[in-house]
Order: structure tokens, then C-alpha cells, then sequence
């Protein structure tokens, strides 16, 4: 440990003036190349083409992000739930893919477990015959804001456990689409089998309304409200990482809290 | 007999280093922040918004949310290490000794230098190698670099991190101070420009070089 006071030279007055130049001269011109080397590499990254609208390099720190926060995702870290009197407005932000009224009827959820599977053609009614979980979790909107909501439905390791094929090896992946491929998300499967994320088919104790996904939407809190994907209308489990509505538009595409 | 000058080392170069390469970090993520911001802008005092249309127009903010998100994800890892590494080398080379007040007189010293800087008093309270005015600045602009990482933990992964969102006062509490430390290192710039500008070249030229002539001694302040 050194005293600044002690970090001394005593120079004769002329060669001091000589000796502080030096040094000044010297900084500037190591300051001056370090900042070119900074905003020119900050250029490169900011020109490279783009992949889904953000620049390569920087979708690799989003992967670096990713593989950092997955790795840390874990069942046992739950979003905290509240009360039913800490339940606000959930204001609709998302149609994309509700144009359509939906006859609940004739809804059906396409369902594929693999490349070689038959497709399932599942009902709200299967849905709803899986064990009921309800929760008040927070929505976070990925904008900034976020309310506080009930909602009810089915698991989705619940769904998974009864639909997918047992003895086969999940995939790494999900992908979610609306009835006419509108919106659509793509999950890790790690987050799809978190215990609070819901297939639901209910909010704040009655059945969906049109504008938040009826009959059937996904409710999962360790991720921002766009992968909430509303009226799922085909599921499919995948080897390949999905396509996602958000991430083509710029967004990361993990996008997990 | 020719005069002689002392030079003395005054800044060290890693912490130039830190200093400099905090500088255009910070302006990035203040930027970034502000394209984030942009997306739900929910706070103001009174009547008046942060912040008014025009400011977004201006300096092209809105519409640029995912742009925003991507370059703070980014560069919150240059602005964590590069905090980190200058908080473990003050204490390594023994630096943080001039930086943070060794007493609580430094308070009501601080108020003299402020008096002084506004020209109500004409002397400056001894000091060592900083007044006590820039060691509480200089200390609090270091907690409050821990708070804007900490609370920005808590907004990045409040479901993951629910114990530091919870510790922060909640997710939508952690960002409203994760904006007022933003904010703040906003007026902090203000004040430290100025008083760079008011030290004089002298001065400027130590966090450059890291030397600086002692000044003759009628002149002591900077």
C-alpha cells in the first residue's frame, strides 16, 4: 500500500514541465487508441447482420445470457403468490391471432409429440379433466408493467405426463401456435415443465374471455407476458429450436425471468 | 539554486483505467435504459413526466425496446466487472483509505466545502488527498453503482432471483430505484463536470496522466 503523498519526484522546474508533457502526451495518445478500439468495435457488433433483427454478436450474449440463466432455472424457484384481494386489472395487450370469434366446440388442440407420431386432436373438455391447479401469480409484461392475476387450468408436465409418449426421450423444445399460426412461441422445455406453468382455461374464476386467449392459453410466470401465447390451437414437442413471434422481431428469445 | 517541482503520482493507472472505461459504459446503459424506459414510462413528480415527448423524439428513444433490452443485457457485464474490479483495487492498493470519510465529521466538513465552492467561506476544512465533500460523493457514487446492479438483478430475474426482488422492496419498487439511482448519476455528471471545469486543466490532466505538479502554494485548491 503506497501513500500518494510519497509517489513523489522533485524535477527541476523546467524539466518538470518537460516530464508532465511526456506522460500527458503519452495517456492521450493510449486513451485516444483505446476509445478508437472501443467505438470501432462497438460499430462492428452494432453493423453485422442481423439474425431476427438484432445483430449475430449480440445474439450470442443473449445465448451467453440464456445458457447462464437456464442452467439457474430450477423447480424450486417458484414466482410468489398473493392473495386473491392483490388481484388488479389485466389489461389485454396482444390480438394477434384472436381475429377470429372461436367456437369452443369446434376448438380443437392439435397436439404433436414427434416427427413419427400421430397428431392428437385433443378438447377443451380432455383439458379440463387433468388435474385443476389455480394460482395468483404476477404477469410481467415484458414493456415494464405487471398486475397481479388468477388463473386456473392443467400443468403442462401434468398435460405432458399424460400425453406424451412415456419412455421417449422429451425434446429440449415446445412450440405453441394460434389456430391460423398468427402468434406463436417457442419454450425451453425446462420452463414448459415448471410446476406453475398452466395450459388454463381460466382467469380470475371464469372461464377466458376472447380477448385473453379462450379457451386455452398458456400462463407461464418464469417467462415475460409474449410467451403467454393466447388460444393455443397446436402444440408441438421439438428437437429443433422453435420459431417465436417476439424474438423474429428483435427479442431475446428465452426471455425468462 | 533552480526551483524544483514536485510531480506527484496522484491517480493510479488502473484506476484511470476504471474510471474511463465506467464512463462510456455508463452513458450505454443510461442509454439502453432510457429505450427500455421508454416502453412503460409510469413515473413522474407532480405534473411533469419523465420524460416529455419531445425528449423521446429527440434523441430517438421510442420504438426501440428490444434494441434497448439487447445492448443492456450486454453491456451490464462491462458495467458489473469493470465496478467490481475498481471496488477490489481501491482496497488492494490501499486507495480506498483517501476515498471513503473516516469519520463522521466528514458530513459536517462536506457542508464547509459546499459553503466554500458557493463562495460563503473563504477556507477550505483540511483534507487529505480528497475533500470531504468528493469522499462522500465519490463513496455514494460507488453504493449506488451497487444498488443499480442489485436492483437490476431484481428486474432482470424477479421470478429466479424472487429473494433479491422481495429484499428490493418488490419488482415494480426495485425498478422505480433502479431509475432514481439513474437519475442521480445524471446530476452527479452535472456537478462533476462543473467541478472538473472549475479545477482546471491541472487537475484534469492528473486523471489523464496520472501526475500532477504540486501547485505553488498559494494556490492549493482544486
Amino acid at each position: 500500500m503506497s501513500n500518494w503523498r510519497d509517489r513523489q519526484i522533485d524535477l527541476p522546474e523546467n524539466e518538470a514541465r518537460g516530464f508532465l508533457k511526456k506522460y500527458t502526451r503519452r495517456s492521450f495518445l493510449v486513451a485516444g487508441a483505446a476509445a478508437v478500439a472501443a467505438v470501432g468495435g462497438y460499430e462492428w457488433v452494432r453493423s453485422r447482420p442481423e439474425e431476427n433483427m438484432t445483430p449475430w454478436p449480440q445474439r450470442r450474449v443473449l445465448s451467453l445470457n440464456e445458457k447462464i440463466a437456464h442452467g439457474y432455472l430450477n423447480d424450486k424457484h417458484l414466482a410468489p403468490t398473493y392473495k386473491r384481494t392483490d388481484i388488479r386489472f389485466l389489461k389485454p395487450n396482444g390480438d394477434i391471432g384472436l381475429d377470429d370469434d372461436v367456437d369452443i366446440d369446434s376448438w380443437r388442440l392439435h397436439v404433436q409429440t414427434g416427427a413419427g407420431a400421430s397428431p392428437l386432436q385433443l378438447t377443451l373438455a380432455d383439458v379440463k379433466s387433468l388435474p385443476q391447479t389455480t394460482q395468483i401469480v404476477k404477469f410481467c409484461c415484458i414493456e415494464g408493467w405487471s398486475t397481479i392475476v388468477e388463473w386456473t387450468g392443467a400443468r403442462f408436465s401434468d398435460f405432458t405426463r399424460r400425453y406424451f409418449p412415456p419412455g421417449q426421450q422429451l425434446p429440449p423444445y415446445v412450440y405453441m401456435e394460434t389456430p391460423e399460426s398468427d402468434y406463436y412461441v417457442g419454450l425451453d422445455m425446462k420452463s414448459a415443465l415448471h410446476p406453475q406453468t398452466l395450459l388454463c382455461y381460466e382467469m380470475n374464476g371464469k372461464p377466458l374471455e376472447d380477448e385473453h386467449g379462450a379457451p386455452l392459453r398458456l400462463v407461464i410466470p418464469v417467462k415475460y407476458g409474449i410467451k403467454n401465447i393466447k388460444r393455443i390451437g397446436a402444440i408441438r414437442y421439438t428437437d429443433t429450436r422453435p420459431a417465436d413471434y417476439w424474438a423474429e422481431q428483435g427479442y431475446d428469445w428465452f426471455a425468462g425471468l | 539554486m533552480a526551483a524544483t517541482t514536485t510531480i506527484r503520482l496522484k491517480h493510479l493507472l488502473a484506476i484511470r483505467w476504471f474510471h474511463w472505461i465506467n464512463f462510456p459504459v455508463l452513458f450505454v446503459m443510461i442509454w439502453s435504459g432510457l429505450l427500455i424506459y421508454w416502453a412503460y414510462d409510469a413515473y413522474h413528480i407532480g405534473p411533469f413526466q419523465f420524460f416529455p415527448n419531445w425528449v423521446y423524439s429527440t434523441f430517438k428513444l421510442d420504438h426501440r425496446l428490444a434494441e434497448g433490452m439487447a445492448l443492456h443485457f450486454w453491456f451490464m457485464w462491462f458495467f458489473v466487472l469493470n465496478g467490481a474490479a475498481y471496488v477490489i483495487y481501491t482496497f488492494i492498493s490501499g486507495e480506498w483509505r483517501f476515498l471513503v470519510p473516516r469519520s463522521w465529521s466528514a458530513f459536517r466538513d462536506a457542508w464547509h466545502v459546499v459553503r466554500y465552492d458557493l463562495g460563503l467561506d473563504k477556507q477550505l476544512p483540511a483534507q487529505e488527498k480528497y475533500n470531504a465533500a468528493q469522499q462522500i460523493t465519490y463513496s455514494a457514487i460507488v453504493l449506488m453503482g451497487v444498488g443499480s446492479a442489485i436492483t437490476g438483478f431484481a428486474i432482470y430475474k424477479p421470478i429466479q432471483l424472487a429473494w433479491l426482488a422481495a429484499l428490493t422492496g418488490g419488482y415494480q419498487f426495485a425498478r422505480l430505484i433502479h431509475f432514481s439511482l439513474t437519475i442521480g448519476y445524471l446530476l452527479f455528471f452535472i456537478v462533476h463536470i462543473a467541478q472538473v471545469i472549475r479545477a482546471g486543466w491541472r487537475n484534469f490532466q492528473s486523471m489523464i496522466s496520472g501526475y500532477e505538479a504540486e501547485p505553488p502554494a498559494e494556490a492549493a485548491h482544486e
